[in-house]
């Protein structure tokens, strides 16, 4: 219940992952880690500091800017001490990827999910990477913010066949 | 003729057992335009007679892009969208926006429209519980109570209305404060309504609680053990009813919550008929709540003096070139809110709700994630229905108390 467990959290993230705090975050207290990490990072919280409660796992897009183009939040809760705490993971490129964390929060699941699906973030080792909340024959990651918030093109003759092409289930066919 | 779009057999072959893949289970559709699933939720049941032997939710059928419309309003107009999501929950979605807000403004809220929100919020809280005990009711057989609990729920909506103008999507709450000052009908309504409804949950309870029906298909039925329930990140009534006392309320208290004494209801085994419990109980400890906060309910300001964010009142806009100025500044370009981003989390009816909001220092927000209960408790429905029968399972899915609206957003 005191601010000891989380900064002795903190620093034990610090000095083991050579990792430091990010003053991004107004709240909760947010560590900045790379990829390869996080696993290790869930790792410790988990078995170690007791934060047994994956609260938030999303993405931010910071397009056009490449280095780094998303960043990944993971927030943690502990039961135990009532703390928060979280990791951002800023992630290079357009195809970025990195380890799941599924196996150490099955909570992380549809989560990840949702990630691949919205983003185009790919999870290592994942056991479903399918899309869940878009239809499964979707093209492109909504919410990456180069793509476009629109509406449906509508069909007219002179662009009929390639919606069509597109989008064949569509097709009107007379009875 | 066209192939109807279905999913791959192969796609799945990970997620069912081999049994369905040499024929010897049946592999079933439930939903999406099945009335027990609560909306548009689709289940792929694999079955072996009647039981259950794995279940593959399929959401997003009420996907509405919320979260994308919302990075291109500006702060104020995007919380309108947060009442969409979660529709039985909607001042427990402008809270906690208005709160993440709040945070990152670091603006101050007067006690007053603290104290208000908890009202509202906690009413919101026994509507919702009221539509979850009349539909989970109704999908186990018990028709009355659904029109007992709508015929409450009509008073509720009634004093959201007074309030606000509006009975469902209220957007009442504005970051800051309020939209504007309760009416004086306000407090007579609100105990009229505290005096009624103790007697109304005894009825309830006479209808349901000993019923040999109800609780021969609640008991035993859907189980999630603690261990379980924290790692698939449950919370809520769903977690309190396998014997885990958190609670956001209580354990990081926002909105004025730690001046007011109330309990955290906990149940013992984790099944359909302990969540029902809890459910039942927080009701009354919601009416508790509101009685302490309209005892106590201070005088003073219903929104915060910082004209940045707040709009000047209207007699101002006479006398003062400031006010008007404010008043342009904020109906023309909105406000802007400094570059941050932060987790802010509620205890909504449905479990901790929480929203990620970031700011690039501009207008609008630059991302906005919603964590819902609802799409995190249905990860947990295959743990929870495996080995039961179908029956069972319309059962299990009323106990987590889902909205599709707050699950695909």
């Amino acid at each position: 219940m005191s601010d000891e467990h989380l900064k002795l959290t903190l620093k034990a993230l610090k000095d083991r992952f050579g990792i430091h705090e990010s003053q991004f975050m107004k709240y909760p207290p947010t560590m900045e880690a790379g990829p390869e990490q996080i696993v290790g990072i869930c790792k410790m919280l988990l078995d170690e500091f007791g934060f047994n409660f994956l609260c938030e796992l999303t993405a931010v897009d910071y397009w056009p800017q490449e280095e780094p183009r998303f960043n990944i939040i993971y927030g943690f809760y502990s039961h135990a001490e009532n703390e928060r705490i979280a990791v951002r993971v800023p992630l290079k490129g357009d195809h970025p990827s990195l380890p799941t964390i599924e196996g150490i929060y099955h909570g992380a699941n549809w989560h990840e999910r949702e990630l691949w699906d919205m983003f185009g973030i790919f999870f290592e080792g994942h056991s479903d990477l399918r899309r869940i909340i878009m239809p499964h024959d979707w093209e492109g990651h909504p919410l990456r913010k180069d793509y476009p918030l629109g509406y449906e093109e509508p069909q007219f003759t002179f662009n009929y066949d390639e919606i069509d092409q597109r989008k064949h289930h569509a097709r009107y066919e007379e009875a | 003729m066209q192939e109807p779009l279905e999913v791959n057999y192969q796609e799945l072959q990970h997620l069912v057992s081999e049994r369905a893949l040499k024929g010897e289970t049946v592999l079933l559709n439930m939903g999406p335009q099945h009335p027990s699933t609560h909306g548009v939720l689709r289940l792929l049941l694999e079955l072996d007679g009647e039981v259950i032997i794995n279940c593959i939710p399929d959401i997003g059928f009420l996907h509405t892009g919320i979260e994308k419309n919302m990075e291109s309003k500006r702060w104020e107009m995007a919380e309108v969208m947060t009442d969409r999501t979660d529709y039985l929950n909607t001042t427990g979605n402008n809270l906690a926006y208005c709160l993440a807000l709040e945070r990152l403004a670091e603006l101050d809220v007067p006690p007053r429209a603290q104290a208000v929100r908890v009202i509202l919020v906690e009413l919101e809280r026994i509507s919702n519980h009221l539509v979850w005990l009349g539909t989970h009711a109704l999908d186990l057989a018990a028709m009355s109570m659904f029109l007992y609990c709508f015929r409450e729920r009509e008073a509720i909506l009634d004093i959201k209305e007074m309030c606000s103008g509006q009975r469902m999507m209220t957007t009442y709450f504005r970051p800051g404060g309020l939209w504007r000052d309760i009416p004086a009908e306000f407090e007579i309504a609100v105990r009229r309504f505290i005096r009624m409804f103790p007697g109304r949950i005894k009825e309830y309870e006479a209808l349901l609680k000993k019923n040999p029906i109800f609780m021969d298909r609640t008991r035993n039925i859907g189980k999630i053990s603690a261990q379980d329930a924290i790692n698939l990140s449950c919370s809520g009534p769903v977690l309190r009813g396998s014997g885990v006392a958190y609670d956001v309320r209580k354990a990081q208290p926002y909105s004025g919550y730690e001046q007011y004494d109330f309990m955290i209801p906990t149940g013992t085994h984790g099944d359909v008929y302990d969540r029902y419990q809890v459910r039942m109980e927080e009701l009354r400890q919601s009416l508790r709540i509101i009685q302490q906060a309209l005892d106590k309910l201070p005088y003073g300001p219903f929104r915060s003096n910082n004209r940045k964010y707040v709009p000047p009142p209207r007699a101002e806009l006479g006398t003062s070139m400031e006010a008007v100025i404010h008043h342009f500044k904020l109906w023309t370009e909105g406000f802007t809110i400094p570059a941050g981003a932060v987790y802010q989390p509620v205890e909504s009816p449905k479990g901790e709700l929480g929203f990620y909001v970031e700011s690039d220092g501009g207008n609008q927000p630059y991302r906005v994630h919603m964590r819902t209960p609802s799409f995190v408790h249905l990860q947990a429905l295959p743990f929870m229905c495996k080995g039961h029968l179908v029956a069972d399972l319309v059962g299990i899915i009323g106990s987590i108390d889902i909205v599709l609206g707050d699950c695909d957003r």
